[in-house]
């Protein structure tokens, strides 16, 4: 696995603003301001949805990018919290729907989500490199058919339908507005908390871990308990993409957790970059808007074609994807490509 | 055989059996079981709990013809990354591919035949294009190669709905191959004492005929040839073998043809034993995946053995407990991983 990362840490005796960094303030002014500019079309289908797959793939790269751990499963941990919210909550499929309050709807999706997630860890961590990969395809799949197979608890093939977000403290989080600045927090959060774990001795042992396993065995750190705990925390995160994701279509059925989804989400991330947590977004943000404007440029239907062409050429050309890119051509434009490279 | 055997040989040394003895003595034991239910005459309990005996022999039956198919479709898979250490997930595509490919020569020419070997052909020659323009730039980088080829399945498969749209196709067998084949196996008795034969289609009995055909075939390839010779070293130490003179590149390009090729041979085959549709390419490479990790990356045998778990698994489970049939294949490779994470017939590295 060639995902190295350098490792940014922060120096020490930094005001907070320092720390914090004039670009993260920046994008945090912009994107809170950015109701006031868009409209509601963009406010939800493209801010909303680029954060909630952005989500997705910030819990993919906490995985790859920190653990070395590619996996393909991280919409299925999404579609889980899903589901739960479909059973627990209410739907109009007349079938489950247990009618628990959002509040305690919510935090059971996330843990029903996490600890998916951490099993799923723990059968794929016996193994290394590709073979995570098929095997959380292989676990992604076989869940997608399950669903679909299952009527008792997934209703089968039509899922759930009819799931809204609550209203809450005198706000409806259904329109766009508050939903907007809902996905916005909690996509902050998880960034944020990324961020800070990737420097917490945690996050450290983890990526000490991911570039030699060995050795850190051999130091005496339990190496499946951290990969595993790692897959837990980005449950958490996956998880709560999924809730939003269900408030966001009002739905959920078996093609949410299908291979195009799970596959989807891997391509966000990669094409946004896997060396940083602001890669995902970044690919999620240009995912959602070809996948929005495709049909306007290729006609109806072949924007999948298009997806997968710019996904091909961004492997290709940069395997850190946009975020490398930028990396390669700053030097460049600062005129300092005289420069021997880092 | 390596080292890491080692620990089952100390059993015999403590007067016991050995490992391998032990698993032979099982399956033995399971052949034994599996017989008698096939050959003898159920009594009517056995009949109450089982539905009925034709049941249970149809769902073995399509359970190992249905293993023959998804050992042709894992066995190209496993060749490609057995020796070029390259998960090819556009595996799928190529089954599906060749599927295509096969009933469009099918329907002009009226030669089913044709239509087989043009599937093998023309996969195999994708096959080595996509080897030498797509994996080789990428050599020594699994993951790239891996997304590479997950980039791929997504272009072939809109592709593939852009030409032949969402319907469903079914690929005619010539009259030769159709029809049923009376096995001597009694389902039931009448009251009049006359025994009721199963009868089988012929064309899946065939099907299975060639899988193993072509497994004992890939097998001698691998084990007694030059060629397989070379193959086998190459997975051992690519390196060395480039150093003793070998061109590797040649010998990727030929495992890459091959293994595509029978993928495309498969989407033929299967298509014309069940039918060719979107998201074929999806299941084929689940049951690749599935068959190759529960029988070991990069091995023939085990690719026969998971393909026989996995179709058995899938076909029993259709007849006795549908919903929950793809969760037996998932416990399966579950049960694998804890037990043996590389696979039953895998070689640790």
């Amino acid at each position: 696995m060639s995902l190295a990362i350098p490792a940014t840490s922060a120096t020490p005796q930094q005001n907070w603003l320092e720390k914090l960094g004039a670009g993260h303030i920046i994008l945090a002014v912009a994107l809170v301001l950015y109701p006031l500019v868009a409209s509601d079309f963009f406010l939800t289908q493209i801010g909303g949805y680029s954060l909630i797959f952005g989500m997705l793939g910030l819990s993919l790269m906490l995985l790859a990018g920190y653990g070395g751990m590619v996996s393909l499963a991280q919409i299925t941990v999404a579609g889980i919290a899903a589901y739960a919210i479909a059973i627990l909550g209410n739907n109009n499929s007349s079938i489950l729907g247990l009618g628990w309050p959002w509040w305690l709807a919510v935090p059971f999706a996330v843990l029903a989500a996490a600890l998916a997630s951490a099993l799923i860890g723990w059968i794929s961590v016996r193994t290394e490199g590709i073979y995570t990969i098929m095997i959380t395809l292989a676990i992604a799949t076989a869940t997608f058919y399950f669903a679909q197979q299952n009527y008792a608890i997934f209703n089968g093939h039509s899922g759930y339908a009819g799931i809204r977000a609550p209203v809450f403290w005198s706000v409806n989080w259904r329109d766009p507005r508050p939903f907007y600045y809902l996905c916005l927090g909690l996509a902050a959060l998880s960034y944020a908390a990324v961020l800070y774990g990737s420097r917490s001795t945690f996050g450290m042992t983890l990526q000490a871990i991911r570039d030699n396993p060995r050795r850190m065995r051999a130091l005496g750190y339990h190496v499946t308990a951290h990969k595993v705990f790692a897959w837990l925390l980005a449950g958490v995160i996956a998880g709560l993409a999924g809730v939003l994701l269900v408030w966001f279509n009002g739905r959920v059925s078996p093609g949410t957790i299908g291979v195009d989804a799970a596959i989807d989400v891997l391509i966000i991330a990669v094409i946004g970059g896997l060396r940083h947590p602001i890669g995902p977004f970044l690919g999620a943000v240009v995912v959602v808007l070809m996948q929005t404007f495709a049909i306007d440029i290729v006609g109806a239907e072949r924007f999948n074609t298009l997806i997968g062409m710019v996904f091909l050429v961004i492997v290709f050309v940069s395997p850190d994807g946009i975020l490398g890119l930028w990396g390669r051509i700053k030097p460049h434009l600062a005129q300092e490509s005289l420069r021997p490279g880092p | 055989m390596s080292l890491l055997d080692q620990p089952s040989q100390t059993l015999s040394e403590s007067g016991g059996i050995t490992g391998r003895q032990a698993w032979g003595l099982v399956g033995l034991l399971a052949a034994a079981v599996v017989a008698w239910l096939v050959f003898a005459v159920w009594p009517d309990w056995l009949n109450a709990i089982l539905i009925s005996k034709k049941a249970f022999v149809s769902a073995i039956l399509n359970g190992i013809t249905l293993a023959g198919l998804y050992f042709l479709v894992a066995s190209g898979f496993t060749l490609i990354f057995g020796l070029m250490r390259n998960v090819n997930l556009a595996h799928g595509s190529l089954y599906l591919l060749g599927a295509y490919i096969g009933y469009e020569v099918t329907n002009r020419t009226g030669y089913w035949l044709l239509g087989v070997a043009a599937g093998f052909a023309v996969l195999a020659i994708v096959g080595v294009v996509m080897q030498v323009f797509v994996f080789r730039p990428l050599e020594g980088d699994d993951l790239r190669q891996t997304l590479v080829s997950i980039g791929i399945s997504i272009v072939a498969a809109d592709l593939m709905l852009a030409v032949w749209a969402g319907g469903t196709y079914q690929i005619t067998t010539p009259e030769w191959l159709d029809g049923a084949l009376t096995l001597p196996v009694i389902t039931a008795v009448r009251s009049n004492g006359a025994s009721v034969f199963l009868t089988y289609p012929l064309y899946r009995v065939v099907v299975l005929a060639a899988a193993i055909v072509i497994g004992v075939g890939l097998w001698l390839m691998l084990h007694k040839t030059r060629v397989g010779m070379m193959i086998r070293a190459g997975v051992d130490d690519r390196a060395m073998l480039q150093a003793s003179g070998v061109n590797v590149h040649a010998v990727f390009a030929i495992v890459f043809a091959v293994g595509a090729g029978l993928a495309g041979f498969a989407g033929v085959v299967g298509g014309s034993a069940l039918s060719v549709a979107p998201g074929e390419d999806v299941r084929y490479l689940l049951a690749s995946l599935v068959v190759v990790i529960v029988g070991g990356m990069g091995s023939i045998t085990g690719a026969a053995i998971g393909a026989l778990l996995i179709g058995l698994a899938e076909q029993i489970g259709l007849v006795y407990f549908p919903t929950y049939g793809i969760v037996l294949t998932f416990v399966i490779m579950v049960v694998t991983l804890a037990v043996r994470p590389q696979g039953i017939m895998g070689k640790a590295r």
